[in-house]
């Protein structure tokens, strides 16, 4: 079955049955391999994009469900200005340990923030907890979104660091 | 030869004492030249860790699998740093997998700092030499009035001053510096050691590009789905793949079966798809009969049941008889006992296990996120009948390792399933199901302790009779009783023993393998004691420690031993660090000596309105007189926090069920999520020893210190693991 996506921007025309969920879609027929697999139930937020800016699951996404919704993945996420600060404050915070939840840490951080400029902790945590790191990096993702709502590099970067006080 | 002497020398350093790690290594630096640039590459190859381009920039190979653990960024510090060249003016390659060449290649015991803290050092040292050799000659200098910058060579002399690239030609035939010719830095002057630095693939993965084993993409690669019996470990008896094999898309059933020993004893069928997707759908379409016989009878119950029986009589076998234990006992002023229990455990790293593999004219390439790729190797030789050196393992990126990948199965099962279609590449990804099932888990245990106090208080008499799981009376990995128990080495008398049960569940390493589970039943139990003698734990800890010395390894250990005077340090800092003052309810300490690092930590929990929760935990820590990098060491540290607090308070376990596991995904493995994260402060020690690794260290103490601290909460011990709210 022949469908038009809209992704990152760009039309794209993909031929996969309609069951086929949106990450493999993604990954297999798109090449865009940033959104990742972790548990194909919803359950971890690795495979997180932003359909209209919301974020979902893509794992639990089927292609027949996806419509004329607008498409981002991290490959895409710089086309925003949220999405800049949410990535540059990443790279500032160096959030990542293994790295592999990062995509799905940033895409539900953009989606946050987009809805919700200023959140507090609690909803930064409450809009996090869709996430897992198994690293456990999630001082440093809280520490990247609020650098990203402030401007500021508020450090994480002691020992102690951003919870210290 | 030089080089060809060089690489025999190092493999025997590799295999020296049977197998065990060694910490002298010395790198074979004359075997890099000998090799040829690859071709039309303007680099000069200074040795297998150094390339100097024409812009003065440098490529450094990181050797060892990346994980998480920032080793791909610390590794080439170490080298940058010698080589005395602009952390700016790096690039990094990721090494393929050869011992051979770059000394040993894994991700695993905390071992990456020691081992390398000198020879990654030397390899900097010793291209830094050759390019100052050749400046020498080339200025008709003696070379000691030469000396370095940032990349640069200078002469203060005659204010000259050149970009090392003018001297990559003559710098690459030189002859290699011997390792003890070289000198190194002073401490004082580094500029890249101790550093922090930020971790050199953070930009690509935040800009989600291709990293990992399960991103590796390949022109006309096949796509792999597993399915494997519920009961680990049946055997495949029939199956029928017709109608899966009717579906668009599918090319092949493989049955794997009987592929080998202990890393992949596993029969399973694949599916072979032109994708992933379809390739796991048509997995419903497979019609199949295992044959689980003898490997149904184990469960949980079945094991409390014998571990109840076997706590009644004698271990199988003795680890440690240090003095008079019985007597000692028998005439103690007071006597304890108690039994502490945990579960098996998964790994769950995010990232599943996969690997892409590539059989070809006799020849197996693989791209595998693999902690052990060496290792990998020899598997594939022996299980194929391969040549070592038929066989190319590309090293990705790990999804998390988490010591899951130090065993190897998924390259065999990847290679397996390669060879029925030769000269496609074929990429074999487990969903998160087939992760679980296929996981070689912590071992589950059973301690029963015994101790005396004299009259005064003091612990006279320690005793611990572990039943543990393995096979052939055998302990399985990482679920032995270690002669070097804390606090054994500090008490006079002193009985540990262990008894294997048998198992169908495959056991294997986890972070701070051992330690993670001792720490919680050995601390548990002394906490108790210290309540016994009217002392907090931290106190009793460090009485028991006394002066400060070195007490060496046990018989066979290595390492160079637990020195009592680094454990006192790290535990007035975390008392420090915490304002401890005296027991407080809801608080907990732990202490843990592993993997040479020496850690105590302080947790609060309280209860809130979804349980208990813990709302800060202290640190302390001394893994000698180095942070390599302190921005990755935080992060290690952090993380080990979290995964312990995941072992006590989120319900981690791996129940066992008829040889079944009873985890599924991760909803019946609810790993720790944001918000059950506190602040988590950290004080290290520094104390002047070399330093030594961080990934597993700060597990064990955590995970003490916050069981003791719900102890002290619910005024309930807690001895069995996960806790679950009664
Ligand atoms: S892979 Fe989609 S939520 Fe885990
Ligand atoms: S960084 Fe490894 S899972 Fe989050």
């Amino acid at each position: 079955m022949k469908t038009a996506l809209k992704v990152n921007g760009r039309t794209r025309i993909v031929d996969a049955p309609g069951d086929k969920p949106l990450l493999w879609v993604l990954r297999e027929e798109l090449e865009l391999s940033g959104p990742k697999f972790g548990c194909g139930q919803g359950l971890c937020g690795a495979c997180t994009v932003l359909l209209d800016g919301q974020a979902v699951r893509s794992c639990s996404t089927p292609l027949s469900a996806v419509g004329k919704a607008a498409i981002t993945t991290i490959e895409g996420v710089g086309a925003s200005e949220v999405g800049q600060k949410v990535a540059a404050a990443w790279v500032d915070q160096d959030v990542p340990q293994c790295g592999y939840c990062q995509a799905g840490q940033i895409m539900s951080a953009v989606a946050l923030l987009s809805a919700n400029p200023r959140p507090g902790e609690a909803e930064i945590d409450a809009a996090m907890s869709g996430n897992l790191c198994r690293c456990g990096t999630y001082h440093r993702i809280r520490a990247a979104i609020r650098q990203a709502v402030t401007g500021q590099v508020a450090g994480s970067l002691n020992p102690g660091g951003d919870h210290a006080g | 030869m030089p080089a060809e002497t060089d690489r025999r020398f190092v493999l025997k350093a590799l295999l020296g004492a049977g197998g065990a790690l060694v910490f002298d290594i010395e790198l074979a630096l004359g075997a890099a030249p000998a090799a040829p640039a690859a071709a039309g590459e303007p680099a000069a190859r200074l040795n297998a860790f150094v390339r100097l381009h024409p812009d003065n920039s440098v490529t450094i190979t990181a050797k060892n699998p990346e994980i998480g653990q920032g080793i791909k960024t610390m590794l080439p510090m170490l080298i940058a740093e010698e080589l005395d060249v602009a952390w700016e003016a790096v690039k990094i390659e990721q090494a393929v997998a050869d011992q051979a060449l770059f000394a040993p290649q894994f991700a695993g015991g905390s071992m990456a700092t020691p081992l390398n803290w000198l020879p990654m050092r030397q390899a900097g040292a010793a291209a830094r030499a050759m390019i100052l050799a050749a400046a020498a000659q080339e200025w008709s200098l003696p070379v000691a009035e030469l000396s370095t910058l940032a990349g640069d060579v200078l002469h203060v002399g005659s204010a000259r001053r050149a970009p090392y690239a003018a001297f990559a030609a003559g710098a690459v035939r030189q002859a290699v510096p011997a390792a003890t010719a070289l000198k190194l830095k002073d401490p004082a002057d580094f500029t890249i050691i101790g550093k922090p630095t930020k971790g050199v693939d953070t930009p690509a993965i935040v800009a989600g590009k291709p990293l990992f084993g399960i991103d590796t993409r390949l022109p006309g690669m096949l796509h792999a789905a597993l399915l494997t019996p519920p009961v680990r470990g049946a055997v495949l008896k029939s199956h029928d793949a017709a109608a899966a094999l009717a579906r668009p898309g599918v090319r092949k059933v493989v049955a794997l079966t009987r592929l080998g020993e202990a890393d992949a004893p596993v029969d399973a069928l694949a599916v072979v798809a032109d994708s992933w997707w379809t390739a796991s759908e048509a997995r419903k379409a497979l019609q199949v009969e295992w044959d689980a016989e003898g490997r149904d009878r184990h469960s949980d119950a079945s094991f409390a049941a014998a571990a109840r029986t076997a706590h009644e009589g004698r271990p199988q076998a003795v680890v440690l008889a240090k003095g008079d234990a019985a007597t000692a006992l028998a005439g103690a002023a007071r006597r304890l006992a108690a039994t502490y229990t945990y579960p098996f455990v998964s790994h769950a790293t995010l990232e599943p296990q996969n690997c892409t593999a590539l059989f070809h004219a006799g020849k197996l390439e693989l791209w595998a996120p693999t902690q052990m790729p060496g290792g990998g190797q020899d598997l594939l030789a022996k299980t194929f009948g391969l040549a070592p050196a038929d066989i190319t393992v590309h090293i990705t990126r790990s999804g998390g390792g988490f010591g899951r990948r130090l065993q190897n199965d998924y390259m065999v099962l990847a290679a397996a399933i390669a060879r029925e279609v030769p000269g496609r590449p074929v990429k074999l990804l487990l969903d998160r199901q087939e992760d679980f099932k296929l996981d070689f888990f912590r071992a589950a245990g059973f301690h029963r302790f015994e101790a005396g106090l004299d009259a005064d208080g003091r612990l006279v008499a320690l005793r611990d009779h572990l039943v543990t799981f393995g096979a052939k009376g055998k302990p399985g990995r990482g679920a032995d009783l270690p002669a070097n128990l804390v606090p054994a080495d500090l008490v006079d008398h002193v009985d540990l023993g262990q008894t294997v049960l048998e198992t169908n569940i495959p056991l294997g390493w986890l972070r701070a393998p051992g330690s993670n589970a001792l720490a919680f039943a050995s601390q548990g139990f002394l906490d108790e004691v210290a309540e016994a003698a009217g002392l907090t734990l931290p106190d009793l800890m460090l009485q028991l420690l006394g002066t400060g010395r070195l007490i060496p390894p046990p018989a066979g250990g290595r390492g160079p031993g637990f020195h009592t005077g680094r454990a006192a340090g790290v535990i007035r800092e975390v008392l420090r660090l915490s304002g401890w003052s005296g027991a407080r309810k809801g608080r907990g300490f732990g202490f843990y000596f592993s993997h040479n690092g020496y850690f105590a930590a302080v947790a609060d929990v309280a209860k809130g309105e979804a349980g208990i929760r813990v709302e800060r935990v202290w640190i302390g820590g001394d893994i000698g007189n180095t942070i390599i990098n302190p921005l990755n060491a935080e992060q290690q540290i952090r993380g080990s926090v979290i995964e312990g607090m995941g072992h006590v308070l989120s319900g981690l376990k791996v129940p066992v069920d008829g040889g079944a596991i009873g985890v599924a995904n991760f909803d019946s493995y609810p790993l720790p999520r944001i918000d059950a994260v506190p602040p988590i402060e950290i004080g290290m020690v520094r104390s002047d020893f070399p330093p030594t690794g961080l990934g597993e260290p700060a597990m064990p103490p955590a995970i003490a210190a916050i069981a003791n601290a719900i102890s002290s909460l619910t005024g309930q011990r807690l001895r069995s693991l996960p806790y679950a709210e009664s």
